[in-house]
């Protein structure tokens, strides 16, 4: 319109106007790089809704038949009879060895690391093995537990050989270095000054740990062990390794420790097992084995991101 | 120290006081020690696993005919211990691994990092999250049961069991790992780059492909290494859908059955009742375990450069 009007000044007005709008018209190949970023997102998305999906029109069949059974039954060859109720409770029982060692002693690696520790050698020396620990395929775990836990003679009798109480022991060291790692990071975000106030008014460093740093850092630790535990209950690798039963399993009877110290099965060996089966049967109880782990699993880890949703901090 | 200038105005407090209490000490370095002990476990498990490796794998090849290291293929029960066969068929698996995970994992890293709003990424990154909390094993009968029928038969007239579907089974579950810490590395990229590259005009896209990536290029590799590394320790997804029970030949065609180093130790595991009578093929395992644990560190170590790289830098 200014063109029209002919004057010199405004047709530069005009331009310059023209070239502060940009381009004309939408950016194009911008757009298209946009989408194919979040396609990348949402193939990630199909592919979680397909997996569920397919073990779903697998799986549900199983349990619109047998409803409950196939949760409270014990291993079978029979597919029709077949149940996970001994892979649920040797997986409760490995986590439960976790809570009660990998938790108290990763903590207490994390406190001394973030909060003790001097930047010596020693320190470095420990950092770079808890590393290269956290990257230690789970296979090789596996091969410690069996050389530990299992053929080592002075340890045998205690653990019993190929028992749930060597893999409870092999899936706490696994967890040991996330539990170290994930715990260090919570500690790290409490601020300094927190320490600084308490460490003004006289208490030790310990006293400081306990009534200023872990309160803060709790949320955060609690997120991080729930995901581990959620590890160490999907984790099926160094369980095979160590003998965890892949048939019919007879358990031992007696006392407590005998029968920890008897055969066992997790719920992702079965898993595993049940896949393995060439019997067409065992697809369908495949895909119900899978549901169970998964229903556990995604409740766990929906539990750890709402936490940490509500209970994240900015300082 | 002048006892003067911290003595308060009674002038009673002696230096031992200043010292605290004694029982007060103790007590702290106990608590110190304990911790440290904690800390310290890392290196006992750390030299335990390379002991218990190196131990195993000597009692293999000092008994194992080392012609058989290289044979037609990966045969423990009839004693043909060819590595060539594991090790390509992992590095195979590894690699279309990667070219799953690399675009999947970068892509949604560059989306959240650079385009997503604060409510979309709220939205987006717990699909990242829970994909990473899908078990190894759960992949493995996602693999066999869908991958290999509706990918790799489907298109490539794979057969049921094939490395293809193993592979994409992998890069799958490795790609929340990628996409996290390249996602990070992008992050850690500060705000001024991107603020000058807006300045002169540039669009989102080209300040997040010429600015933002290259200046994060070394966390982005690091990321792709660590993913690598965690593709080829990877077991069960290879163990259920590959399809190397009870040995494999040599083989480079993703279409067919093929045996990785996990997988072969997993067969070795569970086929426990032959093992025990044939003495060479239990020790193999740790042997495998040697060279699976030698490929992890080097990757590792890798990674962990390329990620101080940038964090020195900003």
């Amino acid at each position: 319109m200014a063109v029209r009007t002919g004057s010199r000044a405004d047709v530069d007005a005009a331009v310059e106007r023209a070239l502060l709008r940009g381009s004309r018209g939408m950016d194009v190949r911008g757009l298209i790089f946009q989408g194919a970023l979040l396609l990348a997102m949402l193939v990630s998305l199909a592919v979680l809704v397909t997996l569920i999906g397919d073990a779903l029109t697998d799986g549900a069949p199983v349990f619109a038949e047998r409803g409950a059974d196939f949760i409270t039954s014990n291993v079978s060859s029979l597919p029709e009879r077949a149940g996970v109720w001994q892979g649920i409770r040797g997986s409760v029982t490995i986590v439960l060895f976790v809570v009660l060692l990998a938790l108290p002693l990763g903590l207490g690696a994390a406190i001394y690391m973030e909060e003790y520790a001097h930047d010596t050698k020693v320190t470095r020396a420990i950092n770079a093995n808890i590393r290269n620990l956290a990257g230690v395929p789970s296979i090789v775990y596996g091969l410690l537990g069996i050389a530990l836990f299992v053929q080592f003679r002075a340890l045998t009798p205690l653990t019993g050989g190929r028992s749930v109480i060597s893999a409870g022991l092999t899936m706490s060291i696994l967890v040991l270095p996330i539990v170290i790692i994930t715990s260090a990071e919570a500690l790290r975000a409490v601020p300094h000054s927190i320490r600084e106030a308490a460490f003004g008014v006289g208490a030790t460093r310990s006293e400081v740990v306990r009534s200023h740093v872990l309160p803060y850092a709790l949320p955060g630790i609690f997120t991080g062990t729930i995901l581990t535990l959620a590890r160490a209950f999907g984790e099926a690798a160094p369980l095979i390794m160590i003998g965890a039963s892949t048939g019919f399993l007879s358990e031992g009877s007696g006392t407590l420790v005998e029968r920890l110290q008897g055969p066992y099965t997790a719920l992702p060996v079965l898993v595993y097992d049940f896949a393995g089966r060439n019997l067409r049967a065992f697809q369908a109880s495949t895909a119900a084995a899978v549901l169970v782990l998964l229903a556990v699993l995604l409740f766990v880890n929906a539990a750890a991101i709402i936490l940490r949703n509500r209970y994240e901090r900015k300082w | 120290m002048a006892d003067a200038t911290v003595a308060p105005a009674g002038g009673r407090l002696s230096l031992d006081q200043l010292g605290g209490n004694p029982r007060r000490h103790r007590r702290e370095n106990r608590i110190r020690w304990w911790l440290f002990s904690a800390a310290a476990l890392s290196i006992v498990v750390n030299v335990l696993i390379v002991v218990t490796l190196s131990d195993g794998s000597i009692r293999f090849l000092a008994n194992v005919d080392l012609s058989a290291l290289l044979s037609d293929g990966w045969f423990p029960r009839r004693g043909l211990y060819d590595i060539r066969t594991v090790v390509v068929g992992t590095l195979l698996v590894a690699a279309i691994a990667m070219i799953v995970a690399a675009p999947l994992g970068l892509g949604a890293a560059m989306y959240l990092s650079e385009y997503a709003s604060r409510r979309r990424r709220r939205f987006l990154k717990p699909i990242l999250e829970v994909l990473a909390g899908i078990p190894s094993v759960v992949m493995g009968y996602f693999a066999l049961t869908w991958i290999s029928p509706e990918i790799m038969q489907r298109f490539f007239g794979a057969s049921g069991f094939n490395m293809g579907a193993a592979g994409i089974g992998v890069g799958i579950l490795i790609t929340p790992l990628v996409a996290s810490v390249a996602e990070d590395a992008m992050h850690a990229v500060p705000d001024s780059l991107r603020e000058a590259s807006y300045g002169i005009g540039a669009t989102r896209r080209s300040t997040t492909t010429k600015v933002v990536f290259p200046a994060a290029v070394s966390g982005i590799v690091a990321a792709l290494i660590l993913g690598l590394s965690r593709a080829i320790g990877e077991t069960l997804v290879v163990a259920i859908a590959a399809g190397g029970t009870g040995g494999s030949l040599f083989s480079l065609d993703p279409t067919q059955p093929g045996q990785t180093m996990t997988a072969a130790m997993t067969a070795l595991a569970t086929g426990s009742d032959q093992v025990k009578g044939a003495s060479d093929a239990f020790p193999s395992l740790f042997f495998l375990g040697i060279l699976l644990f030698a490929m992890t560190l080097i990757l590792n170590v890798a990674s962990e450069r390329f990620v101080r790289r940038v964090r020195r830098r900003y």
